[in-house]
C-alpha cells in the first residue's frame, strides 16, 4: 500500500516539459537530494541493515578481531536470560498503560481547553510546558520529589498516607516512572487531539443539538467518529515512544530496584554500549524492530478500514 | 494538502456548544482547569524556586505552601556551586554548537530534498518518495546500538590526515541527524501548496532551479521553515541517549549529559534544580517567546495523511 501522500507526479493542467530550460532538470533534481540521500543511507538505511547482519555474529564496539558468524547464538541467549524476559515484560507493562492512559487523558485536556473563553491559552500553554522540559530534567525533578521523604511523601502524610520508596520499591519504580511520563508527555498528544477536535465543522454539533442530542451523545456521535485519524496517529506514536523508554530508567532507577525498571532498549544500551557487546545488542534491537512492525502493521490495517469506509 | 482551507471552520467551539451552560458545569470546568494547572505547572515552579534555596531550606519547606515559594534564605549557592563542580559554560557551548548546526544544516538539506522531489520531474521520485516515508516508522532506538558500532567505522578525513572511526567528536553528535525524514515530508508538503504558476514565471525570465529554490519558494516557506527549525531543535537540545554513548571527552559533552556529574558524590538536591534550570531555560525562554508556533508545530506533526 502507498504512504499516504502520493507525489504529485503529472499535476492537471501544468504542461511543462523536461526539456524548456538550458539545465537539465534531472541533474539539478539529484544533485538537490544527493546530500540528504547519502545521509540517510550511511545514518538510517545501513545501519538498518546492520541490525540484521550483526545480531548473528560476535561483533564487539572496540575489537581488534573481525566479527564471526554465530548463528543464532545471540537469540539462544537472548531467550534464556530472565533479565530480557523481564525488561520486555516490563516494556509491555509499561505501553499497556501508559497507551491507554496517556491518550485518555490528553483527550479529556484538549476538551477542557477546546473553547473560546478568556485564559484557555494560558492552560493550555501551562500543560505544554512539560513537553518541552527535557525527559533528562524531568527524571532528575521527579527523581528528587520521589525521595522517601520528598515533595511527594510530605504531600501524602499531610493527608494521612505513609508513602513508600517510590523508586526504592520494585513494587512502586515502574508505577511511578508510568505517572511522570504522562506527565511529560500529555501536553503533546493534548495539542494534536485539540487540532483533530478544530477540523469538526460546528455545523455537526448544531444539527446534533437541533436533534437533542446532549453533550454525551454529541461526544459519542460527532466528536468521536471525526477523531478517528487522529486517534489512529496518536495510539501508534504513543505505542512506540513507549516501546523506546530508556532516559528515565537510565537516570532515576538504572534499571532497578532486582530489574523491576528495566526496559528492553535500557537492556540493548547496557549490552552494546558498557558491556561493547554489539552482536547481542544487535539481537536485542532486532526483537525491538520486529515489535514495532507488528504495531505499524496493525496501523496500516486501521488506516486501510477507514478509506474502505469512505 | 491544506484540509485546513477546505473545511469549514467552527465558527462555534464545538464541545462547547450547549455544554457548558449550566453554571455548576462551568463552575466544575474551569476548576479542573486550574487544578491541571498546579499538576503541570508546579513542579517546575518548585524546581526553579528550590534551585535559590540551601538543601537544608529545601526540605524543612517541602511541608508547606513555601516549596513552592521564592521565600527565606534565597541564594546564589547552588549556581556558584555547578560552576565550580562542571565546565558549564564548556556543555553549554556544546549544546549550542551541536543544536544549532543540526538545525542549520538540516533545514538546508531537507529543503533541497523536498523541493526536488515536490518541483521537478525525475525517474525514481516516487520510489525515493516512498522510501523515506517509510523510514519515519523506525525510531532512532532500534537501530542506536548498530549505529553507535558502524560510526566507529566510519573515515574522516581533517588536517591530520585520514582517521578511522567518528566516536568521541562533534560530527558524530550532528551529522546522522541531519537529514531527516520527517523534515522532507513537512517541506514537502509545504511546497505542494505553493501555486506553480510562481516558478512557471520564474522560468519563463530564465530563472533556474536552484534560483527558484532560493528565491521564489524557500521565502515563501517561512511557516514550514519555523516548523521543523522547532521539531529539530528540542531533540537536538534535549538529546541523551545518544551524546551517553559517542561523548567520552569532557570537552565533547553537551548539558543533558552533564546532569550525570551531579548524581555521583555529596549530591546536592539544590545544586542539581539550579543545573535543571538552566540547561532548560533556553528552552523555555524560546517556548515563551514563540508559543504560537511551538504548538502548532507540535499539532502539525500530527496532521500526517
Amino acid at each position: 500500500m502507498p504512504p499516504a501522500v502520493t507525489p504529485d507526479l503529472a499535476p492537471a493542467g501544468n504542461p511543462r516539459s523536461r526539456t524548456t530550460l538550458g539545465h537539465q532538470p534531472v541533474t539539478v533534481a539529484w544533485l538537490m537530494l544527493v546530500p540528504a540521500i547519502v545521509l540517510m543511507v550511511t545514518f538510517l538505511i545501513i545501519p538498518i541493515i546492520l541490525t540484521f547482519g550483526l545480531a548473528f555474529t560476535n561483533a564487539r564496539l572496540i575489537s581488534p578481531e573481525p566479527a564471526r558468524f554465530i548463528g543464532l547464538d545471540n537469540f539462544t541467549r537472548l531467550f534464556s536470560s530472565p533479565t530480557f524476559w523481564r525488561s520486555l515484560q516490563n516494556t509491555v507493562v509499561f505501553a499497556l498503560v501508559i497507551v491507554p492512559v496517556q491518550s485518555a487523558i490528553a483527550l479529556g485536556l484538549a476538551l477542557l481547553i477546546n473553547a473560546k473563553v478568556r485564559g484557555v491559552n494560558f492552560f493550555r500553554t501551562v500543560y505544554f510546558l512539560p513537553v518541552v522540559t527535557s525527559m533528562v530534567v524531568v527524571s532528575m525533578l521527579w527523581m528528587f520529589m520521589y525521595q522517601p521523604n520528598g515533595l511527594i511523601n510530605v504531600l501524602l502524610a499531610k493527608i494521612g498516607i505513609d508513602g513508600p520508596d517510590w523508586l526504592g520499591d520494585p513494587r512502586t519504580a515502574l508505577f511511578a516512572i508510568i505517572v511522570l511520563s504522562i506527565w511529560q508527555a500529555v501536553g503533546m498528544h493534548m495539542v494534536i487531539w485539540l487540532s483533530g477536535l478544530q477540523t469538526i465543522p460546528g455545523e455537526l454539533y448544531e444539527a446534533a443539538a437541533l436533534d437533542g442530542a446532549g453533550p454525551w451523545r454529541q461526544f459519542l456521535h460527532v466528536t468521536w467518529p471525526g477523531l478517528r485519524q487522529t486517534a489512529t496517529f496518536i495510539l501508534i506514536t504513543i505505542t512506540i515512544a513507549a516501546f523506546s523508554l530508556f532516559t528515565q530508567v537510565n537516570i532515576m532507577t538504572q534499571g532497578g530496584p532486582l530489574d523491576a525498571t528495566s526496559t528492553v532498549v535500557f537492556q540493548a544500551v547496557r549490552t552494546g554500549f558498557q558491556q561493547q557487546q554489539t552482536g547481542y545488542a544487535s539481537a536485542i534491537s532486532l526483537v525491538f524492530f520486529a515489535i514495532v512492525l507488528v504495531v505499524s502493521l496493525i496501523q496500516r490495517y486501521f488506516t486501510r478500514d477507514k478509506e474502505a469506509r469512505r | 494538502m491544506s484540509t485546513a482551507t477546505h473545511t469549514p471552520k467552527a465558527k462555534v467551539p464545538p464541545a462547547a456548544a450547549g455544554a457548558h451552560n449550566h453554571p455548576v458545569v462551568r463552575a466544575a470546568v474551569a476548576l479542573g482547569r486550574v487544578l491541571l494547572a498546579l499538576i503541570f505547572g508546579l513542579p517546575l515552579v518548585f524546581m526553579i524556586v528550590s534551585s535559590f534555596k540551601p538543601d537544608n531550606q529545601i526540605f524543612a519547606d517541602l511541608a508547606s505552601i513555601n516549596a513552592f515559594l521564592p521565600l527565606g534564605d534565597l541564594t546564589l549557592e547552588n549556581y556558584l556551586g555547578v560552576f565550580d563542580r562542571v565546565p558549564f559554560a564548556r556543555f553549554m557551548l556544546n549544546s549550542i554548537i551541536v543544536s544549532v548546526l543540526t538545525v542549520g544544516l538540516g533545514l538546508l538539506v531537507n529543503s533541497m530534498a523536498a523541493f526536488a522531489l515536490s518541483r521537478i520531474q525525475f525517474r525514481g521520485q516516487k520510489i525515493i518518495l516512498t522510501v523515506i516515508l517509510a523510514t519515519l516508522i523506525v525510531p532512532f532506538e532500534t537501530m542506536a546500538l548498530p549505529l553507535l558500532w558502524w560510526s566507529n567505522q566510519l573515515p574522516w578525513i581533517d588536517a591530520n590526515g585520514l582517521s578511522q572511526g567518528w566516536l568521541d567528536t562533534y560530527q558524530i553528535q550532528i551529522v546522522p541527524f541531519i537529514a531527516n525524514a520527517f523534515s522532507i515530508y513537512l517541506f514537502y508538503q509545504y511546497f505542494d501548496s505553493i501555486p506553480r504558476e510562481l516558478d512557471e514565471a520564474a522560468r519563463v525570465d530564465g530563472a533556474n532551479w536552484f534560483r527558484i529554490y532560493r528565491s521564489v519558494v524557500m521565502p515563501l516557506a517561512g511557516p514550514a521553515v519555523a516548523t521543523v527549525a522547532i521539531l529539530t531543535f528540542l531533540p537536538a537540545w534535549n538529546s541523551y541517549l545518544w551524546p551517553l554513548m559517542v561523548v567520552q571527552s569532557e570537552e565533547l559533552r553537551p548539558a543533558m549529559v552533564g546532569i550525570d556529574y551531579f548524581k555521583q558524590l555529596n549530591v546536592s538536591w539544590g545544586q542539581i534544580m539550579a543545573y535543571a534550570t538552566i540547561i532548560t531555560a533556553p528552552v523555555l525562554a524560546l517556548f515563551i517567546s514563540f508559543q504560537r508556533a511551538f504548538i502548532s508545530s507540535i499539532a502539525s506533526s500530527g496532521v500526517k495523511g
